[in-house]
């Protein structure tokens, strides 16, 4: 997938995130979490600024919200701490996409091995 | 549910990675005094430490709810408890106090009594303006703008002019909504 093709996905994702919020019959309501599709699932977080975290996996995979949450703490170490990545640009930053590789991978390890 | 937001940052504090204090320390003073040769105003150095925070606090804000686990803060009361309790001591190994409410409940000072930054600082006689720590106000800005709140942050007393302590004044000015840019009718 290039970036053209992420940039795509995520303002999609975007949108349809923000129309869930206006069309949820309950006040308040901060838009969709978990997407569950015949052959995927799509899990949401949305942090309290406004940056949202999506990762798309086999349907009933557990313990995706711990996931999304180590990512967002990647994302503050590798990329916001990254004095040359510019804010609301595409993340190109070698550092965070090695941990974030590290990070499934591990998390792949820990579930065959069950 | 949703963890209960922690009363205080150490637990935080003791698991992240800090460095040296006096490196910190001078490290700043290095900057501070940097910015005074370029910038030679006073005024000017002011408002650059201030921008230079809010660069700080747009990003920074994201670390501290990543690892802080607070959650939303249900009005400006609790922020400025969350702000003096956790986030001066997850990031600056100190806290505050938080007091001197008007009635609206839109202003309050942040006092801080132990200040890491100005360890071994003397203001000389042709830098009476400056607010040496005016960086802490910037950041303070810019990581309330990321969470919708648009701020005012002054310096009230300042130990490096004379006073007993450190107070900030924080003064709400506006709750921005987190609404998309649309309406149904257009």
């Amino acid at each position: 997938m290039d970036t053209n093709d992420s940039l795509r996905l995520a303002s999609l994702w975007h949108s349809m995130h923000a129309i869930s919020q206006q069309l949820s019959p309950v006040v308040g309501c901060n838009g969709v979490e978990l997407l569950q599709a015949d052959n995927f699932d799509l899990h949401c977080f949305q942090s309290l600024t406004g940056t949202k975290f999506f990762v798309v996996c086999e349907p009933g995979m557990l313990h995706m919200e711990a996931l999304l949450k180590v990512i967002y703490e990647l994302y503050t170490d590798y990329v916001l701490k990254n004095p040359f990545y510019e804010m609301e640009m595409p993340i190109r930053c070698e550092l965070f996409d090695l941990n974030l590789t590290q990070v499934i991978q591990k998390d792949r390890v820990s579930l065959l091995g069950r | 549910m949703a963890p209960l937001a922690p009363r205080s940052g150490d637990a935080v504090f003791a698991n992240v990675e800090r460095v040296n204090a006096e490196l910190f320390t001078l490290t700043y003073g290095a900057i501070v005094r940097q910015l005074l040769t370029d910038l030679e105003e006073v005024e000017e150095v002011n408002k650059q430490l201030d921008q230079m925070g809010y660069n700080i606090g747009i990003r920074l804000i994201d670390e501290f709810l990543a690892k802080s686990n607070v959650s939303r803060c249900v009005d400006f009361k609790e922020t400025c408890d969350v702000i003096a309790k956790v986030g001066f001591k997850m990031f600056l190994g100190v806290t505050a106090t938080v007091s001197n409410w008007d009635a609206e409940g839109t202003s309050c000072s942040i006092i801080l009594e132990d200040n890491p930054l100005v360890d071994f600082v003397e203001l000389p006689d042709t830098c009476q303006g400056l607010n040496y720590c005016n960086i802490l106000s910037g950041v303070i800005r810019g990581a309330l703008e990321m969470v919708s709140m648009k701020t005012e942050i002054t310096w009230v007393r300042d130990m490096l002019h004379g006073d007993d302590a450190y107070e900030l004044r924080l003064k709400l000015l506006k709750q921005v909504p987190e609404e998309y840019p649309y309406k149904d009718d257009e």
